[in-house]
C-alpha cells in the first residue's frame, strides 16, 4: 500500500501540482516583468500554450551531437526535479514520513538539473553550447559552496538533524529559522543561490541570448526543449518551496498557515522577478567572485552564528 | 587550450542587421576579430546617379532607417555647396530641429539596445518607451515617425506650424524627468559599473589612429564634433556643450550618449522657441557644373557626402561615407584581449549601423582592385546560372 501511496504522491503532487503551480508562477513572473517594462504581458495560459506548441514540433538532433546523451540529459534533469518535489510534498503533507538524511538527498538532487544542462550543452556539439555549458559549470562550482553552507544553518539550529521533518517540527515549536540572526543571513544567501540555480539575470550568463544565442539550449528543439522548459518552470516552484521548508516554517495546511505559505511563496517569486528586472547580467567571472567572495563569507558567518545558537 | 572560432552572425540575435564577426577565442578570451560586411549592399551611390537631385534626397533618406535625416542633410548641403548657396535661416532652424530629434531617438534606441545586450531588459523597454514620445513629436512636425522627408536641396519641404509648437515642446519636455531617472539608474548602478567600466577601452591615440567619429571618439577624449568644428544649420546660434569624457571604455560611451541627449533636448527646445520668420526654401532652379561636399554630425559621428555635378539635373558622381565605416574597425583595438561576454557589448558600443556602411570593393593584399563593375556582374550572372542548374530550373 505504501508503494501505491508514494506513486500517488509522485504523480499527483510531484508532477501535476508542481507543474501547475510552476506554470502559474512563471506566468506571474512574466506578467509582472511585462508591467514593469510598460508591456501588456501574456495571457494566463501562455506558459501552457508555449509548452504545447513545443511538444508539437520536430526534435532536431545535430549531426555532430552525441545522440544518447543529447536526448537523455533533459530526462535526467526532469527526473531529479520530480524526485525533489515528491520528497518535499511527501514531507509536508504526511508529517513523519521523513527519512534520515533526506535534506542531503534534496541538496544533491537540486544540483542535478544544472548537471543535466551541462551534459546537454556539451553533448550537442555546438561551440556556443559548449561555452554555455562551461559557464554553467563555473556557476555551479561557484554557488554550491555557499548554498550548502547556508543549508547547514537550519541543521545546526534545529539540533543537528538531517531530516526535513524534524527541521519543520523544530520551526513549528520555536518559530521560523529565518527569524534568527544566522537563519536570516543564510536565507539571503539561499535566495541569491536560487537565482543562480534558475539561471536568471544577473546570473544568466550560461544562457545569455545576446552573447551566445541561448547557450546550452541552442540546439534543443521540440519536446526535448519543452522538457527543459518544464524542468525550469517546476524549479520555479521547487526551489522556493525548499527554502520555505528549511527557513520559513514549511507548509502547514491548517487555516492561516496555508495563507501564510501562499504569501511566502508569492513573495519569493516576486523577489526573483524584482532581482531579475533591476540588474544587468554579470560576467561569469564576476558571478564566481560574487559567490566565492561575499556570499561564502556571509554563509560562514551565518554558520558561526548558528553554532553560537543565534 | 585550443583556440575556438566563434561566429557572431550573419544572423545573430545580437544585432538586427546581417553582419559577420569571426571571433577567435582562447578559452573565453578573444584573441582576434575579423569583420565581414556586405550582406546588405544596395548600390545606393549608383542608383543616385540615375535620379534627379530632388529624387536622390529621398533615396539617401533610405540608406538608414535610424539616421534617416543625417544622410539627406549632408546630401542637401553637398548640393548647396556646388552652387554655393546659403539656406534661409528658418529652414536652417527646422533642419536643426529635425536633426536633433533624430539624435535623441537614436541615442535612446542605442541605450535600450545596450541594456538588452547586457540582459537589462527593463532599461531596454524604458528607453524605447521614452523614445516613443520623441517619435510622436516628430510625427507632429513632419507627419512621419521616421523617414521624415523634410529635406530638399535649398531648404525644407514642410514648414512648422506655430500651433504645433506647444504640443511638440510638451512632448520634448515630458521625456526629461524619465531621462533624468534613467541617467541616474545607469550612471550610479554598481553592477553596470562592474560590467562596463574599464571594458573595451579605446585610447585617445588609438581613437585618432583609427579616425573614430562621433560619440566613439568623444568618449576617448577627442573633442571632435562637426556641429562645433564646422558649424552648419543653426548650431552656431545657441550655446551648447560638447560632451567629452576621457576613459574611452564602454561606460564612457554610454555616458556621452546619455548626456548628449540632454544637450539635444535643449538645442531642440531653443530652436522651437526661437524659430525665426521667413522663407523655408531658396528655390534652386539649376545647378552649375562642379563638386560639393556636405558633412554633418549624425548621431553616430560625421556623415560625409560628395556630389559631382555636370550641369544636368542628376549627380554625375555621388559618394557617401557613413560614420560606422570609420568606427567599426576600432573593434580591432577594443575587442582583442577582452572576455567573450564583454565582446558583444563592445561591438555594440560604437552603435554600429551596417546598412549605412555597406560597400563593394574587392582588393588583393597589395591594395589593387581585382574586379571592376562588369566582372562583378559577370560573376553574379554565373552564380545565377549555377544555382539554376543545381535546382534544375530552365
Amino acid at each position: 500500500m505504501t508503494y501505491l501511496m508514494y506513486i500517488g504522491y509522485l504523480v499527483v503532487f510531484g508532477v501535476a501540482v508542481t507543474a501547475v503551480i510552476g506554470l502559474l508562477a512563471s506566468w506571474i513572473d512574466r506578467k509582472v516583468t511585462a508591467r514593469v517594462q510598460y508591456r501588456v504581458g501574456p495571457p494566463l495560459l501562455q506558459p501552457v500554450i508555449d509548452l504545447v506548441k513545443l511538444l508539437g514540433k520536430e526534435t532536431l538532433i545535430p549531426s555532430g551531437a552525441s545522440r544518447t546523451m543529447f536526448l537523455a540529459a533533459p530526462l535526467i534533469g526532469f527526473a531529479s526535479v520530480i524526485a525533489v518535489s515528491t520528497i518535499l510534498w511527501t514531507n509536508s503533507l504526511s508529517g513523519g514520513r521523513s527519512f534520515l538524511g533526506d535534506l542531503v538527498v534534496v541538496v544533491y538532487l537540486l544540483a542535478v538539473p544544472s548537471m543535466s544542462i551541462i551534459l546537454g550543452g556539451f553533448a550537442s556539439g555546438n561551440p556556443l553550447a559548449s561555452v554555455g555549458a562551461s559557464r554553467e559549470m563555473k556557476l555551479v562550482m561557484a554557488y554550491e559552496l555557499p548554498f550548502v553552507l547556508a543549508c547547514l544553518v537550519p541543521v545546526i539550529l534545529s539540533g543537528y538533524t538531517l531530516k526535513l521533518g524534524d527541521i519543520v517540527g523544530y520551526q513549528t515549536q520555536h518559530g521560523a529559522i529565518a527569524l534568527s540572526g544566522g537563519g536570516a543571513l543564510a536565507l539571503i544567501v539561499c535566495i541569491l543561490c536560487m537565482q543562480a540555480k534558475l539561471a536568471l539575470v544577473p546570473f544568466d550568463a550560461p544562457e545569455a541570448e545576446t552573447e551566445i544565442c541561448g547557450g546550452v539550449l541552442i540546439e534543443y528543439s521540440g519536446p526535448v526543449l519543452a522538457l527543459y522548459r518544464l524542468m525550469k518552470t517546476m524549479l520555479l516552484f521547487v526551489l522556493p518551496f525548499f527554502i520555505i521548508i528549511v527557513f520559513m516554517g514549511g507548509l502547514r495546511l491548517d487555516g492561516i498557515h496555508l495563507v501564510l505559505f501562499v504569501l511566502k511563496y508569492v513573495g519569493l517569486v516576486a523577489l526573483i522577478t524584482v532581482i531579475r528586472n533591476t540588474n544587468p547580467r554579470l560576467r561569469i567571472d564576476q558571478a564566481m567572485r560574487f559567490f566565492w567572495g561575499p556570499m561564502t563569507v556571509v554563509a560562514v558567518i551565518a554558520v558561526g552564528l548558528a553554532l553560537m545558537g543565534w | 587550450m585550443a583556440k575556438t572560432i566563434l561566429p557572431i552572425g550573419p544572423y545573430h540575435p545580437l544585432q538586427e542587421e546581417p553582419e559577420f564577426f569571426t571571433l577567435t577565442l582562447d578559452g573565453e578570451t578573444v584573441v582576434d576579430v575579423d569583420v565581414r560586411l556586405g550582406y546588405n549592399h544596395r548600390g545606393i551611390e549608383k542608383l543616385s546617379e540615375r535620379k534627379t537631385f530632388d529624387q536622390s534626397t529621398f533615396l539617401v533618406e533610405r540608406i538608414c532607417g535610424i539616421c534617416s535625416t543625417s544622410h539627406p542633410f549632408a546630401f542637401c548641403q553637398a548640393v548647396e555647396d556646388v552652387i554655393p548657396l546659403e539656406v534661409p535661416l528658418r529652414a536652417k532652424y527646422i533642419r536643426t530641429i529635425i536633426a536633433e530629434g533624430e539624435r535623441i531617438h537614436s541615442h535612446l534606441l542605442w541605450l535600450g539596445l545596450a541594456g538588452h545586450f547586457l540582459g537589462y531588459n527593463t532599461v531596454y523597454m524604458w528607453a524605447w518607451k521614452l523614445r516613443e514620445e520623441i517619435l510622436d513629436a516628430m510625427e507632429i512636425l513632419s507627419g512621419n515617425r521616421n523617414n521624415y522627408a523634410m529635406f530638399k536641396p535649398g531648404g525644407v519641404r514642410r514648414d512648422i506650424k506655430p500651433e504645433d509648437i506647444p504640443a511638440v515642446l510638451k512632448k520634448v519636455d515630458s521625456i526629461v524627468p524619465t531621462l533624468e531617472m534613467l541617467k541616474n539608474a545607469v550612471i550610479d548602478d554598481p553592477v553596470l559599473h562592474a560590467r562596463l567600466k574599464g571594458v573595451g577601452i579605446l585610447s585617445r591615440q588609438k581613437s585618432i589612429d583609427y579616425s573614430a567619429l562621433g560619440p566613439t571618439s568623444r568618449a576617448s577624449g577627442v573633442a571632435r564634433d562637426v556641429r562645433k568644428d564646422s558649424p552648419y544649420g543653426a548650431y552656431d546660434q545657441m550655446e551648447w556643450t560638447m560632451i567629452v569624457t576621457q576613459n574611452g571604455d564602454v561606460f564612457d560611451k554610454a555616458v556621452v550618449r546619455i548626456l548628449e541627449t540632454f544637450e539635444s533636448v535643449n538645442i531642440m527646445k531653443y530652436c522651437l522657441e526661437h524659430l525665426p520668420p521667413g522663407e523655408i526654401d531658396a528655390h534652386i532652379t539649376s545647378l552649375p557644373p562642379g563638386e560639393g561636399i556636405g558633412h554633418i554630425e549624425a548621431p553616430r559621428g560625421e556623415t560625409f557626402h560628395y556630389v559631382l555635378s555636370d550641369g544636368t539635373n542628376r549627380p554625375a558622381r555621388h559618394k557617401v561615407r557613413a560614420p560606422s565605416f570609420m568606427n567599426i574597425p576600432t573593434f580591432k583595438a577594443t575587442v582583442v584581449g577582452q572576455e567573450l561576454s564583454d565582446a558583444t557589448i563592445i561591438l555594440a558600443s560604437v552603435d554600429p549601423c551596417y546598412c549605412c556602411t555597406e560597400r563593394v570593393a574587392v582588393r588583393d593584399t597589395k591594395g589593387e582592385k581585382l574586379f571592376n563593375g562588369k566582372e562583378l556582374l559577370r560573376l553574379s550572372w554565373a552564380k545565377t546560372e549555377r544555382i539554376k542548374k543545381e535546382l534544375g530550373v530552365p
